[in-house]
């Protein structure tokens, strides 16, 4: 990548690579370059700068998801794709605290989209329950779980860390930590 | 649970790609005639993704944080923000405040008016024009009696009455209109003709409503009139319309001249015409006039607060309350028909044709 391209708004293929790279630097470039203009939207639209932060990060997280599972087809300049989602997401949110009086201040061009942000929000329900579960289940298994599934740590750091005398005992412990976490997952509606 | 727990790690190697080659054989022998074990496997992958993509999710979510951090979120604000006008962003948060504000303030608005008793005032701004006679002098009342004693008969009553309007004749054979509100509680209505002569009259009917009084001259020495000069109009006339009346404000007769202008009366009232006019108390009951000498109405009020804002009945009140009259109360036929002849007569001349046929209005009371 050239210096020139590292700062300043990326161009819409550029930040599909850099997401599919795992580039630090274009999602902190992707994040600056719109990040104003979804605040404009929200603050605009009876909204507060924390409601424009909780928004604009689930759009790039859908955008995100949606680039790495590559089933992202860009028909449109992202841009306007990323303007599309957050207004969705933000009528929702406005319609769940009754504050939506019938319209909304545009500042975009903008498509109509729906069905990527419901997905998503399935997800996030999964990730709540994923969440909750985890707290739930105390230390130190959350920490062994986090370690081994998340951080992928090995088994042998783990024993050190915790100070199990050897292995087998650092696994039994891991495995009936999982057992309980599937327990509290799974019970959760 | 040891068990469990061995096969837990068995799928784990298995999905991790840890197993040697005969193992892995085994195991998916194991998996192609257990179902069971097949199905743990796949719960077990979903599982272990589930928590996989929850720890990338908490990971994404603190980069995306910490770069959401190196935003002047607010000086962005600032900038961002629609200003829209303090009234309206006051209105926008304060809405329901305002409201109720705005519904004390009206409340409060009509208490104070009803209780200052503007509200049943309605005698300040309008007065019905009807003269009241009784503070002339002491003087002048017994000299008047005196007179009245030496006038017997009784055909010439100087006696100016109680109260004092004006009425028109509606037949030839002595019918007279005029406003209900002069001869309300009278004990006796005479009526005066131009030419100076008192008349006794009977009240044959009235319309409080609409303030029309018809009276029905009984004396004897009453000699039918011409036939009417005028005519009444029966539509309703057009604003702008020169209109004028004449009657008894004072011992002779006063013209008030004018336009029409308003199709309602005070406050609305669609029983009534506005004119423009400066009329006196004692113009109540006169006949108002088009220029083409039509009846168009009859003199009823004016607005204290608007000078020259006078009110009429209109007509077709007047007509209906002529058919209105109970057969029984009339004594002759009444004949409300006449013929106009003073369509193309000048003023002067229309008034002198039409002093015959306006009345003062003389009421008596204890």
């Amino acid at each position: 990548m050239s210096k020139e391209t590292n700062s300043g708004i990326p161009t819409d293929s550029e930040v599909i690579l850099g997401i599919l790279n795992n580039s630090e630097n274009v999602l902190k470039r992707l994040y600056l370059a719109y990040f104003p203009m979804i605040l404009q939207l929200v603050i605009n639209n009876n909204g507060n700068t924390d409601d424009a932060k909780d928004i604009y990060q689930e759009a790039i997280i859908v955008l995100y998801n949606k680039v790495k599972t590559g089933d992202f087809e860009l028909s449109s300049k992202l841009k306007t794709y990323i303007y599309s989602i957050c207004r969705r997401l933000w009528l929702k949110r406005l319609t769940q605290m009754n504050r939506y009086g019938g319209d909304i201040k545009d500042f975009q061009e903008f498509l109509i989209v729906d069905d990527e942000t419901e997905k998503n929000n399935e997800r996030d329900i999964q990730f709540n329950k994923m969440g909750s579960a985890l707290q739930q289940l105390g230390e130190p298994c959350k920490t062994i779980i986090e370690d081994f599934y998340i951080n992928n740590k090995s088994m042998q750091e783990i024993c050190e860390e915790f100070g199990y005398t050897n292995a087998d005992n650092a696994k039994t412990q891991k495995y009936k930590c999982l057992q309980r976490l599937k327990k509290l997952f799974f019970q959760q509606k | 649970m040891s068990e469990n727990n061995e096969l837990t790690e068995s799928i784990e190697r298995y999905l991790n790609g840890e197993m040697t080659k005969a193992e892995r054989a085994q195991f998916e022998e194991l998996r192609a005639n257990d179902a069971s074990i097949n199905k743990k496997v796949a719960e077990h992958k979903h599982f272990i993704n589930l928590v996989k993509q929850y720890g990338e999710r908490l990971e994404l979510e603190r980069r995306l944080d910490a770069i959401h951090d190196e935003i002047d979120v607010h000086a962005l604000e600032d900038e961002l923000m629609i200003h829209p006008s303090w009234v309206v962003r006051m209105w926008r948060n304060h809405h329901s405040k305002i409201s109720v504000a705005a519904s004390i303030a009206i409340f409060a608005a009509l208490c104070t008016l009803f209780f200052t008793g503007y509200l049943s005032n309605r005698e300040t701004n309008y007065v019905q024009l009807k003269r009241d006679v009784s503070d002339l002098n002491h003087k002048l009342d017994k000299a008047n009696h005196t007179l009245t004693e030496l006038n017997h008969s009784g055909k010439i009553t100087v006696n100016p009455g109680n109260f004092r309007g004006t009425g028109f004749a509606i037949s030839s054979n002595g019918y007279i209109v005029t406003d209900n509100h002069v001869i309300v509680h009278a004990d006796s209505v005479y009526v005066q003709a131009a030419d100076g002569k008192s008349y006794r009259t009977k009240v044959v009917y009235t319309e409080p409503v609409n303030d029309i009084a018809v009276l029905e001259i009984t004396d004897p020495s009453f000699k039918p009139l011409a036939p009417l000069p005028y005519t009444f109009k029966k539509t309703e006339t057009d604003l702008g319309e020169g209109v004028f009346t004449i009657g008894y404000p004072k011992d002779n007769i006063v013209l008030g001249s004018g336009f029409l202008t308003s199709s309602t009366g005070d406050r609305g009232d669609t029983t009534q015409y506005q004119i423009s006019a400066l009329l006196d108390y004692g113009h109540s009951g006169g006949p108002l006039l088009d220029s083409k000498g039509n009846i168009i109405g009859i003199v009823n009020g004016k607005q204290t607060r608007v000078a020259g804002a006078a009110f009429a009945v209109k007509t077709s009140y007047l007509l209906k309350a002529i058919k209105d009259i109970p057969a029984d109360s009339l004594n002759k036929p009444l004949n409300a028909n006449g013929k106009n002849i003073l369509a193309g007569l000048a003023r002067p001349q229309q008034i002198k044709k039409l002093e015959n046929y306006v009345f003062m209005v003389k009421v008596y009371n204890q």
